[in-house]
């Protein structure tokens, strides 16, 4: 209890943190980006907008920073995030809510893949070291050491051009309404393939290398040695003992990745024209739109912090200890 | 992105070993093969715009031409030559990455190993520092720093990177150092009246100098891929030729339904090939630090690893008179 305690007070700082840096960034920088944006709209911003945009900045003189801190935090417990110009006059908080179940669906069950499947083949390549498996590990590190977006856009040009099998871009087909049927579904779950196993080809190599070599020093541990002197059945050591110590630091390296993981998806929707918050973000550089952009950049640090508490209350259950103090 | 995966691992230390033993991390096949490749890079780094056949910005009447004898990389579709654009975008893709990589390295030292030396308050407020950097992701954060930006130049880019990126290194030497301070040596030195300073550089950092130098390796990688993104989504200024403005263009211009891949696959396999040195470089010093890690390669290549077990060489011990206890099936591995 006391550590998810802790966990909890540790996020509500970060989150803090996040917030607070997303507070000071324009008001840090040199420069007037209101007035950029006005001699680059050149008077298509209404008076409402350049309003919302002052009050977003702090440009308003009148005002000390701490009241306009105040005033920053008082709107976004409203859920007021500002108005986007790209979808003007759609406030931002309606853009990113249309926005976020795509990328949590794509983030959510690329991920879950590339866990289970790089961990699986890390526990058998690290137990038998020397096996035709460590020749995988170049080849991962190759991977690796590509861009998302790019492999997205070799997946294009292979799968969508040279030979058209999925569909090139888009979260669904433009002839359906967004509802939940299966024609629906299915179109959506079809457009998300190719997008999909990027992320996973991208993702699983460093779940294959972090679980190796975890695995290869839990197994020369003392309990592993007694586990196999005692006669057990190699599955039990490898799986019951030696993979079970071996994950746990993987759990914690996933939370920390995370952030990886979902930068990685943003560009990886950028490609794709995928209609999740990634896209929404290169609309928003593309445009100037820095409600927008600060919003992207709130709900991503939020996610994030959300799911890494959720791995921290997988790690308290998988480890023992964690509980002890309890 | 393995750097990111692979956890705080608590090593010994690197014996404080004599010259020759210090370079033998240089031995390693992988070791060597990443600094062949990256030395290659550096090379193209500093004379490549001087051998780029043409101006990267030279426009000609050969459109989108296919890889040729003239134009080695094809075209682009008004007509530049991609090879000189990659030869020229080699430097700023270098100097961003080494230059981000030094300064998060600067940060990450400054910051992970005063928090594991001083402990205590100072310990609690540094790693809280660095945690909330950690989970805090990235790339959305240098997005949004370097488009409010007027003037994104390379050496800002690099300074964003780098402050953005400083915190995995800052908690592994962290880490490490927690386990040093209390060793025998350490305490010998404190006791015979040594100055913090002087114990911190002189007999603590000696021995973080392979975490240290693998920190600093990863946030390379990372630098490179950042930098490359920023180019690619057009935050970074597209004026300046590097291989993510080089991939920027080729999407803005269609080359993907044009089916002029001779655009694209260039920079992404350079990318590749110079992440995976660079990585390479990282496993061989993992496996300087921590020997369990060796694949079967090299030096090692006569010793049977054995779960469990030590490793036995096997020329000295014959086949059939192997350490008592192993199912006999584990000969196959």
């Amino acid at each position: 209890m006391k550590y998810v305690l802790q966990r909890l007070a540790f996020y509500a700082v970060t989150a803090w943190a996040a917030i607070t840096i997303n507070f000071l960034i324009p008001r840090l920088m040199p420069g007037d980006p209101v007035e950029a944006l006005m001699s680059r709209y050149q008077g298509q911003l209404d008076t409402g907008a350049i309003a919302s945009l002052k009050a977003l900045f702090g440009l308003d003189e009148n005002q000390s920073l701490w009241s306009q801190y105040t005033g920053y935090w008082s709107s976004l417990l409203d859920g007021d995030l500002g108005l986007s110009f790209t979808y003007f006059p759609t406030p931002v908080g309606e853009v990113l809510s249309d926005a976020l179940p795509w990328t949590l669906a794509l983030v959510g069950i690329t991920t879950l893949i590339s866990f289970l499947l790089g961990t699986g083949i890390g526990v058998y390549s690290g137990w038998r070291r020397g096996s035709w498996l460590d020749g995988l590990l170049p080849v991962t590190t190759f991977i690796s050491s590509v861009p998302y977006f790019w492999l997205g856009l070799i997946a294009i040009a292979l799968f969508a051009v040279k030979w058209p099998l999925f569909p090139f871009e888009g979260g669904y087909d433009s002839s359906l309404v967004p509802a939940f049927d299966w024609p629906f579904i299915s179109s959506a779950l079809y457009h998300g393939v190719l997008p999909g196993i990027t992320i996973v080809l991208s993702a699983v190599a460093g779940w294959i290398l972090g679980m190796r070599n975890m695995m290869v020093t839990v197994s020369s541990e003392d309990y592993v040695m007694v586990a196999q002197a005692k006669g057990l059945s190699e599955r039990r050591v490898m799986f019951s003992y030696a993979a079970r110590n071996a994950v746990l630091p993987n759990i914690s390296g996933f939370a920390l990745s995370l952030g990886f993981i979902v930068s990685g998806t943003l560009l990886v929707e950028m490609v794709f024209n995928y209609p999740g918050i990634g896209f929404r973000l290169l609309q928003a550089v593309g445009a100037k739109d820095y409600p927008l952009m600060q919003g992207v950049f709130l709900i991503i640090t939020l996610s994030v912090l959300a799911a890494n508490l959720l791995a921290d209350m997988a790690y308290a259950l998988l480890d023992p200890r964690t509980r002890k103090e309890a | 992105m393995a750097v990111t995966t692979t956890d705080v691992v608590v090593t010994d230390p690197v014996p404080p070993a004599a010259g020759r033993a210090r370079l033998r991390f240089l031995r390693g096949g992988k070791t060597r093969t990443g600094l062949l490749i990256l030395l290659f890079f550096v090379v193209l780094a500093v004379i490549g715009p001087w051998i780029a056949p043409y101006d990267p910005d030279a426009m000609s009447d050969q459109l989108l031409q296919p890889p040729s004898a003239d134009h080695w990389f094809g075209t682009t579709h008004t007509g530049q030559d991609v090879l000189s654009q990659i030869l020229v975008g080699t430097r700023g893709v270098l100097v961003v990455g080494f230059l981000a990589g030094f300064l998060a390295t600067v940060l990450s030292v400054l910051i992970g190993v005063s928090a594991g030396f001083l402990g205590g308050a100072a310990d609690e407020a540094l790693s809280m520092l660095s945690n909330v950097f950690l989970v805090i992701p990235g790339l959305p954060l240098i997005i949004i720093i370097a488009s409010f930006v007027e003037d994104t130049g390379d050496l800002l880019i690099a300074f964003v990177i780098a402050l953005t990126s400083w915190a995995w290194g800052s908690r592994v030497l962290r880490a490490q150092t927690l386990s040093l301070r209390r060793r025998d040596y350490v305490e010998a030195a404190r006791a015979t009246g040594e100055s913090t300073w002087r114990i911190i550089l002189f007999e603590v950092m000696p021995n973080l100098t392979a975490v240290i130098a693998s920190g600093f390796v990863g946030t390379v990688i990372f630098a490179i891929l950042s930098e490359i993104t920023l180019a690619f989504i057009g935050v970074a200024d597209i004026s300046h030729w590097n291989w993510g403005t080089v991939l920027f263009w080729a999407q803005s211009n269609q080359a993907l339904a044009q089916g002029a891949w001779w655009w694209f696959v260039p920079a992404g396999l350079c990318i590749a090939l110079l992440g995976t040195a660079l990585s390479l470089i990282n496993f061989g010093i993992d496996e300087f630090v921590n020997p369990r890690l060796r694949t079967a390669t090299g030096a090692s290549r006569t010793v049977r690893m054995r779960v469990g077990f030590t490793p036995v060489a096997r020329t000295t011990a014959p086949e059939g008179r192997e350490p008592a206890g192993q199912p006999s099936k584990e000969h196959s591995a």
